[in-house]
């Protein structure tokens, strides 16, 4: 078992045409993923590493079954390729694209709303179940089957955390990257119950970072409804207040936006906060 | 992207909001011209976009021409928060009688757009929610459905008793919501908003944040004052990099702004200070190395490199080609510290093997060994 992609993962690339697009679609492959549609508009009839490539989402979503999609689009048509996607009836859609205006999210995010589709990203490396299959752009070999969830708003600050994890023998059940933009799909709020739930993950590890108020919503969930240990990062603590963060912003975050709040919301909920992601798999192995 | 008082009036004046007259120069006579046309006493604003200008002096009264040429001048010649000031904004001086606040902002945590409204208008908006929170009135927007009627008496009902100045208050929300929307802003803001001895209500001070995700609309990035930041972040961010710069002497490049941002944190933790925040971004291409390099070479408390790399959408032998060719073109006066791994490490490995460069085989190592060069005299 696993979250989100497993066994019966089917995917189909937007944008397979492309530099990015076609470079991971191989990346993909080569983990063993079943990649088998691809969709470029104007470009039916093309094979990419032997994916037949469709003009839309219904055409490919109709003649492959694919369940998944994930988007290299880039970020100007990016919108548009994931209304495609949610209109075609596809299960989970990996936006990997960076620089998706904050507004056309906002409106993403309540178009979603009730909808059978659930989104990762955008601005995400993707969702792996390691030895399962790969959604995305992180380096398969690093990933390695167990029993270890991970969540993380970073990309390559993943794949860091998921390689001190493997190199101290603690596999992952599945790793995903929800995004690094303001406005995204699925929140930690969204993922931990899915982990809570999941036979094969025994502890989760949460990898935030400053900016928002989603660390705080986890920690109250973690603390009211969670039995599987939690462990943490936070990256930030460095970094110098104010540089992103817009005015009137600030009253709805009410002053909670820094490291050491979220250190002390999610310290109060149990959870092990470590200072450096080396320090992560020991803190594991205590819970454990 | 902050953008310059004047040029949010710009905006809100397109969308019909009253302003208070005024106009933008840049030189003494030029202030001294229209406060004459004005015929009556002036603010004269400088056009910085740092917070606390008003209180760094950069905001002052001149009663006459005269004296309005003096104080441009002094303005004029003023450094805000290490910013010149290059131009002022001339505006009539209002009669005050009250004052008010609009904002519109996106709301990450309700994933809506949120409109303000408070009756304690003119200070900012932090500080009435932490001292008066009854003072703030808050509606919720779904994009989708947009601004309803019943939002808007939600807002403006608090601030008026009088059913014509809640029903003028209620257009400019409106106004102020489209402008936010059609320019991509990331927040929309009048404060204050004044109700004038003689019943009229002007935006006497607005501010505007455009969403940098939206800056590929040419009308919005045209917006952009490059003297208004720090040079090397603008250099920066016009090859593509992400760069904040910090008074430490451990620079990094890194990719993704996560493991930026642990970086940064575990030289600090290890003792050093970091001189940057540098994240080269995904699908780095070489070009986006030697930029980098050649940013940080111009700080000049740098005393050690840490390059930093986990490569995902980024390849490592992209980032050795961007290594190889900044040091073919470029003296880097000492030491620089490598660590690579991920998408296509050993093809980057093999490239830079012929290099001086130091090799670490974990972030740890990479970060001790950096802090260790930058501790040395």
């Amino acid at each position: 078992m696993s979250i989100l992609v497993n066994k019966d993962t089917k995917v189909c690339v937007q944008g397979i045409t492309g530099r990015d697009g076609s470079f991971h679609t191989k990346g993909m492959i080569d983990y063993g993923t079943p990649v088998i549609a691809g969709v470029t508009p104007g470009k039916r009839g093309q094979e990419i590493h032997g994916v037949p490539v469709f003009n839309t989402m219904n055409e490919a979503v109709k003649t492959t079954k694919a369940n998944t999609s994930v988007i290299y689009v880039p970020a100007r048509f990016a919108p548009d390729a994931i209304y495609e996607a949610i209109d075609a009836g596809i299960k989970l859609i990996v936006a990997i694209t960076e620089g998706i205006p904050t507004q056309e999210m906002l409106k993403i995010y309540n178009y979603l709303k009730g909808k059978p589709t659930t989104m990762i990203g955008p601005n995400s490396s993707g969702i792996i179940t390691p030895g399962i299959a790969k959604v995305g752009i992180m380096p398969g070999i690093i990933h390695k089957p167990g029993k270890i969830g991970v969540v993380s708003r970073s990309g390559t600050l993943t794949y860091e955390v998921v390689n001190q994890l493997g190199n101290a023998g603690l596999g992952q059940s599945t790793c995903i990257s929800i995004g690094g933009d303001q406005i995204v799909g699925m929140t930690f709020m969204d993922i931990l119950p899915l982990f809570e739930a999941d036979p094969d993950t025994n502890a989760v590890v949460l990898i935030g970072e400053i900016g928002g108020t989603d660390e705080e919503l986890a920690a109250s969930y973690i603390k009211a409804e969670m039995h599987k240990p939690v462990v943490s990062f936070i990256a930030g603590r460095a970094a110098p207040a104010g540089k992103r963060m817009g005015h009137a912003g600030a009253i709805i975050a009410g002053g909670t936006g820094t490291a050491e709040a979220k250190t002390k919301a999610l310290e109060e909920a149990g959870v092990a906060v470590a200072r450096t992601p080396m320090e992560i798999p020991d803190l594991l192995k205590e819970k454990l | 992207m902050k953008i310059h008082e004047y040029q949010a009036k710009r905006i809100f004046a397109r969308y019909g909001i009253l302003l208070p007259y005024g106009k933008i120069c840049d030189t003494p006579e030029e202030a001294r011209k229209i406060t004459k046309k004005i015929k009556k006493p002036v603010v004269i604003k400088a056009q910085v976009q740092v917070g606390g200008r008003g209180k760094a002096g950069g905001i002052k009264l001149a009663k006459n021409p005269d004296e309005a040429k003096e104080l441009a001048k002094y303005i004029l010649s003023m450094k805000i928060k290490g910013i010149q000031v290059k131009k002022v904004m001339v505006t009539e001086a209002i009669d005050i009688k009250e004052e008010f606040y609009i904002g519109v902002v996106i709301d990450r945590a309700e994933k809506k757009i949120a409109l303000i409204t408070s009756e304690a208008g003119g200070v900012e908006i932090e500080e009435v929610a932490r001292e008066t929170p009854e003072k703030v009135h808050k509606a919720r927007v779904d994009p989708l459905i947009g601004l309803r009627s019943y939002q808007i008496q939600k807002l403006v009902a608090p601030l008026f008793k009088d059913k014509e100045l809640q029903r003028e208050t209620g257009w400019i929300i409106r106004k102020v919501y489209q402008a936010f929307i059609e320019n991509d802003c990331s927040l929309a803001e009048i404060n204050p908003l004044v109700l004038t001895r003689d019943g009229k209500l002007l935006a006497c001070d607005t501010k505007i944040n455009i969403d940098d995700n939206a800056l590929f609309h040419e009308k919005l990035a045209n917006l952009r004052d490059p003297n208004a930041e720090d040079p090397l972040e603008l250099e920066a961010r016009q090859s593509d990099l992400s760069y904040v710069g910090l008074d430490g002497n451990v620079a990094c490049i890194v990719n993704g702004a996560g493991l930026a941002m642990t970086t940064m944190d575990i030289i600090k933790l290890y003792g050093g200070e970091p001189a940057n925040f540098l994240d080269v971004g995904g699908s780095s291409s070489p070009e986006k190395v030697v930029n980098a390099m050649r940013i940080i070479l111009t700080n000049k408390n740098v005393r050690a490199i840490l390059i930093n790399i986990f490569g995902g959408i980024t390849r490592c032998d992209d980032i050795a080609a961007g290594i190889i060719e900044a040091m073919n073109k470029m003296e880097v006066p000492y030491p620089i510290v490598v660590r690579l791994t991920g998408t296509n490490k050993e093809k980057a490995r093999e490239m830079l093997a012929d290099t001086d460069l130091t090799f670490a085989s974990s972030f740890a190592e990479g970060v001790k060994k950096a802090v260790e060069f930058a501790g040395k005299k």
